[in-house]
């Protein structure tokens, strides 16, 4: 058969074909699989008969259409949303437990180490930050302001919520994906990150300022701490699969990973969200009496905790 | 042909090829995205910035959102492709020629930021060079390539002469090699023409004008001009 034949001969299909192709509609129960074996049955025909390859092309156009169209990823959007925050994050997390607790260990060591250094000698803060950024720091915290932990004077809480969404989630996607360069970014940010917010910590509580810090942090902390801390374990996750593939290549083990680890992000990322908005909206208020904020960040404390312990239990559905 | 092209199987059984598109494609793209993304958040803070702090908060979560769910968005939902890959007529694919997930576009574009260290950009285009699949650092653990939306177009205005059919049969490559030489032929001075097609005696059994005018027919043979 020549190649025109065989073109002319199953133009028709073709046709066919790239008309389904064309259209918006829904291509389950129509031609369209039938056709779409045809003509990759066309196209290995026309490939191992050395046709133009003018022809080819354009089956091999048609055939990736086809493909992509057919094998296109279903939605349920929200079922899966819904589904990965009652089961699938909190069973992840249990899952890695391992890098989680060394993720823990490298954010609230020096967290502590530091903090405790910077409280019993306050001039030690110097060496982690500048001293106009210590004094920002005191004066963020003083009393007497309409907000606290925020430097302006007539900070608006929608202005504070934007900064800290684009800030810290920022910051914590950064962490993550420091971890492709076998996972020593992240250990630089967790571990940065650790360093300064111990060193103000302990350098405001010295200060006497302990209850205005504290009832500020104590709430959107749970959130955002525990965050940090999944968002480095995400990274040293992406690491391992440099340090130690286990039974894949590098590169095998690098997308096996990374498709856990950025559910570890979103995670994060959603943690993230919630800590910014308490702490624009909750965390700086001053109406808020201290011991409510106490009260409020123990239970949300408590909430995240119990979440990460027990949701998703006595389910075998994945996420 | 020195194209790059990726290669995939299908569970049907059947190699399906793509073009992978390179660096500048890639660079021009990326810069029609960032001029785009600028002028919209621009165009935020100077609506917003009437709200006063309010808005310069508004228009902060704006800036998040740009900056990091845009390419994602776009990638999942307009077919693999930014706006500046659009204009570029390339798109992102899984390695498997399948469309982007959203993952492995989430993935992709987080690693951006280890892509641009330590200077615009040099990690990932390091990495872009040293793999086959021109990679960058979030490709590769996404599992991703950027290949051009179009398959190659054979050039379709050749000179035009008698179909003469070649003595052999001629692998797809080999025909593009010939009829892409065809095309090239206008830019060519009439004795370079003669030299180049010296080369292919093997195939026409002349030289000269004569084993000219015959590629210049085998050409239009396989270009079906028959």
């Amino acid at each position: 058969m020549t190649p025109q034949e065989f073109a002319r001969r199953h133009e028709q299909e073709w046709q066919q074909f790239e008309a389904l192709l064309n259209s918006k509609k829904k291509v389950a129960n129509t031609d369209f699989p039938r056709l779409y074996r045809q003509v990759c049955a066309h196209l290995a025909l026309a490939r191992s008969r050395q046709y133009p390859v003018g022809l080819i092309d354009r089956l091999n156009e048609m055939a990736l259409g086809g493909q992509q169209r057919l094998y296109q990823h279903q939605g349920g959007l929200w079922t899966a949303c819904l589904l990965y925050i009652s089961h699938g994050f909190p069973t992840l997390i249990r899952q890695h437990a391992r890098l989680f607790w060394i993720s823990t260990l490298l954010f609230y060591g020096p967290l502590l180490a530091i903090g405790i250094a910077v409280w019993r000698e306050p001039t030690l803060i110097y060496s982690v930050m500048p001293a106009d950024q210590v004094a920002k720091f005191h004066s963020m915290y003083e009393s007497g302001h309409q907000h606290i932990g925020y430097a302006g004077e007539d900070g608006s809480r929608v202005m504070m919520f934007g900064f800290y969404v684009k800030n810290n989630t920022g910051i914590g996607f950064q962490t993550f994906a420091g971890g492709v360069f076998a996972g020593v970014g992240s250990l630089f940010y967790v571990v940065y990150n650790g360093i300064s917010i111990g060193a103000v910590g302990g350098y405001l509580i010295r200060q006497g300022l302990a209850e205005n810090f504290l009832s500020f942090v104590v709430t959107h902390s749970a959130f955002e701490l525990t965050a940090i801390v999944i968002s480095g374990m995400a990274g040293f996750m992406l690491g391992l699969a440099l340090i130690a593939p286990g039974q894949r290549s590098r590169r095998d083990a690098l997308v096996y990973r990374g498709q856990h680890a950025v559910k570890l992000v979103y995670g994060a990322a959603g943690m993230f969200f919630i800590a910014a908005a308490f702490e624009g909206f909750w965390s700086a208020s001053t109406l808020i009496p201290t011991n409510a904020k106490f009260a409020v960040g123990g239970i949300m404390w408590m909430l995240v905790i119990s979440y990460f312990l027990l949701a998703g239990r006595g389910s075998s559905r994945e996420a | 042909m020195l194209d790059s092209v990726l290669a995939i199987e299908t569970p049907e059984g059947v190699t399906l090829s793509l073009r992978l598109a390179g660096l500048i494609p890639r660079v021009a793209a990326y810069i029609i995205d960032q001029l785009i993304r600028f002028a919209l958040l621009f165009a935020c803070f100077m609506v917003l910035s009437s709200l006063r702090e309010a808005g310069i908060g508004m228009a902060l979560l704006i800036g998040f959102l740009l900056e990091w769910w845009y390419p994602v968005i776009f990638e999942v939902y307009g077919n693999g492709a930014t706006p500046g890959k659009r204009v570029q007529g390339i798109c992102v694919m899984q390695v498997d020629g399948l469309p982007v997930s959203f993952q492995s576009s989430l993935v992709r574009n987080l690693l951006r930021f280890a892509d641009l260290l330590p200077i615009g950009h040099s990690l990932g285009i390091l990495s872009m060079a040293k793999t086959r699949n021109y990679q960058r650092l979030g490709d590769m653990v996404a599992g991703t390539v950027v290949v051009w939306r179009e398959t190659a177009r054979l050039p379709t205005d050749i000179l035009e002469a008698a179909a003469v059919e070649p003595p052999v049969k001629l692998t797809p490559d080999e025909q593009r090699t010939l009829i892409t030489f065809v095309e090239r032929l206008k830019k060519l001075n009439p004795e370079r023409q003669i030299e180049l097609s010296d080369l292919m005696q093997p195939l026409t059994h002349a030289i000269g004008a004569e084993g000219l005018h015959k590629l210049v027919g085998m050409a239009n043979f396989l270009e079906g001009n028959r």
